[in-house]
């Protein structure tokens, strides 16, 4: 078996031995901690923004004023939380579809961001917004009334996904 | 008529002291979170000021449970003996020199007592009661465990703390409180006068206080919380509250032996009538309390917990001889000088 090293402790001078200059050491530590800025956000009034790398809450885009969904589905069918639900329809605008039945279940979403991932037409991003409040089960499902977003708040998003897909 | 000079004094000390420990537990969180770099409550009140009363209200709406197979009297009974030896003890401390009032000449003492500094270390003795008591009757593992450590840990330094008083009796001649009190006019304070007590004192105190770094018997990590670990709701406040009134009559008896009590330097010297002078010195001794209660807490935030061994080791190996050599030294050197 291996010889383990013998450590010797240190002796101490009767002056660390006596352990209150320590103290005063310690205690000059904590006491200017005391004067140093405390970064705490005051939350109600002072909010954080996040950066356009924040996965908030999905929403639909909206420009010139119809939503850019096609209602492929796509979504919905990588969505890991089986959240979102797509009914399509016909209309006569160039893109040919649109859903006429578009919900997300927000007690469900996991924020994972699969659905913008795999979107090919840009129609569904992940917003800024965290704070999603309730007081009753059925809110929770969100309509595309809700979920409508325009593209001109959505700018920074768009930009990130852009520059890092 | 002295009688109810006397009652008004109690019920006026009783009002400011509960206030004060109230308020030192939020002194305590902001302090602590201060030296941990983030704000304390400040949500409640203006800066957090109505705190205290959230917290009281809280505790005495909580449900009160005692466990099965637990001594129900002794259970009720021990949050009752320590909270009220904590608050017995502020009785012969003086708050400041006498003042005059609608022609009455007021002592600014509850209770005169020639025995003065005898009568608060008999009580702090008693105060191991509350914490023996309320571990035992619980029924439990580590209230068990926690009062047995901590009663030794106070019993240890209770022969240290009384040990170092003899030194400032010598010094002053006398038991009294106010006599030692008067003996530390201008800046003779006993702190330059006997520093070694004050020292040994301080330390013996914050043991007898259960406080950090001798706060192994109500350590958390370590004992869950030690013997108050099966108290709920309001006799858990009045346990709550003993620590902090302990803390404020250590700091209001360490401010009276050793940092001058009620003197305010330089006071007499503006000139200002009687009346003012007593007040601002009753102001200036409770400054003084509440500059060594915040030391006390910046202590418990800077020094990491002493092992129990290293604790007893300490108490009895160490602290009690220097006390002894401290008294033999005071006395010879008092021998000396006469």
């Amino acid at each position: 078996m291996k010889q383990k090293p013998i450590v010797h402790r240190k002796d101490l001078h009767w002056w660390e031995w006596l352990y209150i200059p320590q103290i005063i050491a310690g205690m000059k530590i904590t006491i200017s901690q005391i004067f140093r800025p405390k970064f705490t956000m005051q939350y109600p009034e002072e909010k954080w923004t996040p950066p356009p790398s924040f996965r908030g809450s999905p929403v639909l885009v909206e420009e010139n004023g119809i939503e850019r969904c096609v209602a492929c589905g796509l979504c919905s069918r990588v969505c890991p939380a089986l959240a979102i639900e797509v009914q399509a329809s016909e209309t006569d605008f160039r893109k040919e579809r649109y859903p006429v039945l578009f919900e997300i279940n927000m007690l469900r979403c996991i924020y994972c961001g699969f659905c913008e991932e795999v979107c090919p037409e840009e129609a569904i991003v992940m917003s800024q917004e965290y704070e999603l409040t309730f007081t009753a089960q059925e809110d929770g499902i969100f309509g595309k009334d809700k979920l409508l977003q325009s593209a001109d708040k959505l700018r920074e998003r768009l930009e990130f996904l852009r520059k890092n897909r | 008529m002295e009688l109810l000079i006397t009652v008004i004094k109690i019920i006026l000390v009783m009002l400011v002291m509960v206030g004060i420990v109230a308020y030192m537990v939020l002194l305590e969180r902001r302090l602590a979170a201060g030296i941990q770099n983030r704000l304390g409550p400040n949500r409640v009140g203006w800066q957090g000021l109505l705190q205290p009363i959230a917290d009281v209200l809280k505790l005495v709406f909580k449900e009160d449970i005692v466990p099965s197979n637990a001594n129900r009297f002794i259970h009720h009974l021990a949050p009752i003996i320590s909270l009220g030896v904590a608050l017995t003890t502020i009785a012969v401390i003086p708050f400041g020199d006498r003042i005059t009032l609608f022609g009455y000449d007021i002592k600014l003492q509850i209770a005169d007592v020639n025995i003065g500094i005898l009568y608060i270390l008999a009580l702090t003795s008693l105060g191991v009661y509350g914490l023996t008591l309320a571990g035992w009757s619980s029924n439990s593992k580590y209230p068990l465990l926690g009062a047995v450590r901590s009663s030794a840990q106070m019993i240890s330094y209770e022969l240290s703390m009384g040990l170092s008083v003899i030194g400032v009796v010598l010094v002053a001649g006398s038991l009294e409180l106010d006599t030692i009190v008067e003996m530390q006019s201008g800046w003779r304070w006993n702190i330059i006068l006997q520093p070694v007590g004050f020292i040994t004192f301080v330390v013996a105190a914050f043991a007898e206080m259960n406080r950090l770094p001798f706060d192994l018997p109500e350590a958390e990590p370590e004992l869950v919380a030690g013997y108050h670990t099966e108290y709920s709701a309001l006799k858990f406040g009045l346990f709550y509250m003993s620590e902090y009134a302990n803390m404020f009559v250590s700091s209001a008896l360490i401010t009276t032996l050793f940092l001058g009590g009620w003197h305010v330097p330089f006071l007499t010297s503006f000139g200002l009538p009687d009346f003012w002078v007593s007040i601002i010195q009753v102001l200036g001794f409770l400054l003084k309390v509440i500059l060594f209660v915040a030391f006390i807490i910046i202590i418990r935030w800077t020094i990491p917990r002493f092992r129990y061994d290293q604790l007893m080791n300490l108490g009895w190996k160490f602290m009690l001889p220097v006390s002894i050599l401290n008294i033999l030294v005071t006395a010879a050197v008092i021998l000396l000088m006469k």
